[in-house]
């Protein structure tokens, strides 16, 4: 259980929210309308104020890096810190198992990062947050470099986790993807956050 | 042998080679002439002005007046370091991280110096303690704005890299080791450099001054030694002093990358 109580930066008007385990909500919005920002607050990137709690335990109770295992952002263009992919994982052989499911064929862990495309980074970003098995993945537009067969998949492997009990926060331009992924859609604009209507 | 004394007139025929260089500037449309006049320009001014305070200062022999002297010195390589940075904190630190760093350093060293090796009566005799400072702080100075400089830029136009690994979990000092390395590495190649060419590539200013003023060659050696051994100690000292408050200062009790905190001169 996730709960977001009056979360507020700049830019940002408050938000308060509430998510149970395995639950999914979309928020869509313009570009520079605050999605990224709220996505960086929640996971205490960026100053903020107001509570956010995990299973009823405030983000403050632990240190900041701790939160940030639980609760991962991942951005759309995730940096790549050492020379090949295998590298940036903490457990590559339980993404090994995934590789295929996304798309992958042969070693990619072995090659350098300069070889991976955009959407390949993409989703090895995706990837690479979820074997650390988090509680939460706010992701920030995860397939916004992926053709629609790739996104399928990436879509397929989110369902599973969110099947699991893994709660995911998502902004998407998708409305098709949107639909697919949740009944709870919001749309962020101005900085400020409301529930869409079905 | 002795040492003899430069007429203004030896100085000014040096001086002529820069004019030449200058010429050559203007000719090939280099656009470095105007630059060039105006450091030797100040360079002419600032070390008349600091003979005469010098001889002044070592008339006295006064603790205050030395002291002051020191302060002073450190004042202006906390400028200059702060000049030379690309990005520099906003506020105070801007200021008072690189200089505040050298104080620490080059204050430490100098005094351990002038307490243990140099047998000078007083023990803060400025013949000895102001040049002392002047190359230790120097050279810290280069050592802390180059360190300082690789650190921000670093930690700015890498940042999708060091948030990446924050939004991982990893703690912020994990997500700013390759910085981190880089800008001590900066820091010190400098003075690793200097120690490992003194001698077969040139030979140090000092060495050479002494040497021009008659001393023998192997004591103007042990006294460049001694020097060596204190601007490398005083620079390590300085970079890591620098480099460790800016980390602290370039992130926050929740280990975010605060890049809030820099700002372009």
């Amino acid at each position: 259980m996730l709960n977001i109580d009056q979360l507020s930066r700049a830019i940002l008007q408050p938000i308060s929210l509430r998510f149970p385990d395995g639950c999914c909500i979309v928020v869509r919005g313009a570009s520079g309308s605050g999605k990224s920002l709220m996505l960086r607050a929640i996971a205490d990137l960026d100053p903020s104020t107001g509570q956010v709690s995990l299973d009823g335990i405030d983000r403050n109770e632990m240190p900041a890096h701790e939160w940030r295992r639980r609760v991962t952002y991942v951005a759309a263009d995730s940096g790549w810190w050492l020379e090949r992919v295998g590298e940036h994982f903490e457990a590559p052989d339980i993404a090994a198992g995934y590789l295929v499911r996304l798309g992958f064929h042969g070693d990619v862990m072995a090659w350098p990062v300069t070889r991976l495309s955009t959407g390949e980074r993409q989703r090895l970003a995706l990837l690479r947050a979820m074997v650390q098995n988090p509680r939460v993945l706010l992701l920030d537009e995860p397939t916004s470099a992926l053709d629609p067969e790739a996104t399928a998949k990436v879509e397929s492997v989110l369902h599973e986790k969110i099947a699991a009990g893994v709660i995911v926060i998502m902004v998407t331009h998708d409305a098709a993807q949107a639909k697919r992924m949740s009944k709870r859609r919001y749309q962020m604009k101005d900085g400020a956050l409301s529930e869409e209507s079905a | 042998m002795t040492y003899s004394d430069l007429s203004y007139w030896d100085i000014g025929t040096a001086a002529l080679l820069l004019c030449i260089n200058a010429g050559l500037s203007i000719y090939y449309q280099l656009g470095v002439a105007k630059r060039l006049l105006i450091a030797a320009m100040r360079m002419v001014v600032q070390l008349t002005l600091v003979g005469l305070v010098l001889k002044a200062l070592f008339a006295t022999v006064s603790p205050w007046l030395t002291l002051l002297c020191a302060l002073a010195m450190i004042a202006f390589a906390g400028r200059e370091a702060m000049a030379r940075q690309d990005r520099t904190f906003v506020g105070f630190w801007g200021y008072g991280l690189g200089t505040l760093s050298m104080l620490m350093a080059a204050g430490v060293v100098t005094l351990f110096a002038m307490t243990t090796q140099f047998h000078a009566d007083p023990w803060y005799d400025p013949r000895y303690a102001i040049p002392v400072l002047g190359m230790i702080l120097g050279n810290t100075m280069s050592g802390v704005s180059l360190a300082l400089d690789r650190l921000l830029s670093d930690a700015d136009n890498g940042r999708a890299k060091i948030e990446a690994r924050l939004a991982l979990g990893q703690s912020f000092r994990t997500a700013m080791r390759e910085p981190l390395k880089g800008a001590m590495r900066a820091g010190l190649i400098p003075t690793v450099n200097g120690m490992a060419a003194a001698g077969l590539v040139s030979l140090p200013g000092m060495m050479t001054g002494q040497i021009l003023a008659g001393v023998d060659p192997v004591e103007a050696v042990k006294y460049q030694l001694l020097i060596m051994f204190l601007i490398a100690g005083g620079t390590a000292l300085g970079v890591f002093c620098a480099v460790m408050l800016a980390l602290n200062r370039i992130t926050d009790p929740r280990q975010r990358l605060r890049l809030d905190r820099l700002q372009l001169p």
